[in-house]
């Protein structure tokens, strides 16, 4: 049974792996499917937390959600078990590129071209989808809704220095803590606590 | 200075300041990989271009194929991508660690609290920045077919449940039979 989770985990990322096309961001859907709907493992809410870490973090946005996720699940080795299976497909398939094949063979193969046409607005698709179910997640009002589509448009903006996922990252939480010590904190100590 | 070790020191700079994934560290990695000779520009931009029609994500791409290209061996290639990957997994590591450590004090459920919507935003920001003319096409009646094979995804995922790797095959499909 022990052995079972790890296995699990590997497989699940390596499945992950092998078709995140696009980066991180496109991840989250096959992700969100797997862990959050198909093996229950992590509640919703508590996903879009992970993904918070994840993203605060530097280096490759697709190693830390399964750095998250893997010692959400089973610490340390949890975190191996995912990292490794969503690396391994990437890296062999580039090591057997770069060994055997040119880029050019790659590149300017009509076939696979014709493909990519297909995968890449679907892509788009995929990413699209988790922005809703996160929102609701979220529990995103008409009133907060501000926060989400502002940082979009601000980070599409492409403007210095307020175009930097850091920058809402460092806000988001510094006013989340404010707002919480400010006003869910006196709104409880009366009632509940 | 022997070539794993200028691999290394580049590598370890690229996984410690690239920050927002993939693209975002495309620059980065573009400055350190050019300047040092390992590649051309037009080298690195077929990696980007490889990058782009394989799974996984393009800083370990660029780090596995760079350290072959550049040792000639496998070895490179594996020292190169744990290179990338092993200090962000640390501090990642170290962070999860640190909140679930901390999961009941006022600043960790505060900074949540109001990191939640900020994470919606920085998803739909993926979204709006990968709605380009590279992913949609140049021409119109590719934009038109993009917009439908986008809109059917998006349908099929969010909608009728269908599993995402099922609409990335199913897509595969439908560019190869249309173009």
């Amino acid at each position: 049974m022990s052995c079972k989770i790890y296995w699990q985990l590997f497989i699940t990322f390596m499945k992950i792996g092998a078709f995140t096309f696009g980066g991180g961001w496109a991840m989250i859907s096959i992700i969100e499917r797997e862990v959050v709907e198909r093996h229950k493992w992590i509640p919703r809410d508590e996903f879009l937390d992970l993904l918070a870490v994840a993203q605060s973090m530097p280096g490759i946005l697709a190693v830390n959600i399964s750095v998250v996720v893997g010692d959400r699940l089973r610490g340390l080795k949890g975190s191996i078990a995912a990292a490794v299976g969503g690396i391994l497909p990437s890296f062999t398939l580039i090591l057997l590129i770069a060994v055997f094949l040119t880029p050019d063979t790659i590149k300017n193969n009509e076939i696979i071209s014709r493909i990519f046409k297909g995968i890449r607005p679907a892509v788009v698709a995929l990413i699209v989808a988790p922005v809703l179910t996160t929102a609701r997640a979220a529990g995103i009002t008409w009133k907060t809704v501000l926060i989400p589509v502002g940082v979009a448009l601000l980070i599409y903006s492409g403007l210095p220095v307020i175009s930097s996922p850091l920058v809402f990252i460092s806000l988001g939480a510094v006013c989340g803590y404010v707002y919480y010590v400010r006003r869910v904190i006196p709104n409880t100590k009366g009632g509940a606590k | 200075m022997s070539i794993y070790l200028k691999l290394i020191w580049a590598y370890l700079k690229i996984g410690l300041f690239g920050f927002g994934g993939g693209y975002a560290m495309l620059s980065l990695i573009q400055s350190e990989v050019v300047n040092n000779g390992w590649l051309s520009r037009q080298m690195f931009t077929d990696i980007v271009a490889i990058s782009q029609m394989t799974p996984g994500p393009i800083g370990i791409n660029s780090a596995t194929y760079i350290g072959y290209v550049a040792t000639g061996s496998v070895w490179g290639s594996l020292v190169v991508t744990l290179t990338v990957v092993l200090p962000p997994f640390m501090l990642t590591l170290w962070a999860s660690h640190f909140i679930s450590r901390h999961q009941q004090s006022a600043i960790i459920k505060g900074a949540f609290m109001g990191l939640r919507p900020v994470v919606v935003g920085l998803i739909a920001s993926a979204a709006l920045l990968l709605m380009n003319r590279e992913n949609f096409g140049y021409a119109t009646d590719e934009q038109i077919i993009s917009i439908v094979i986008c809109v059917t995804s998006f349908v099929a995922v969010y909608f009728a449940k269908l599993h995402p790797i099922i609409v990335i095959v199913a897509a595969g499909v439908a560019g190869f039979l249309i173009y």
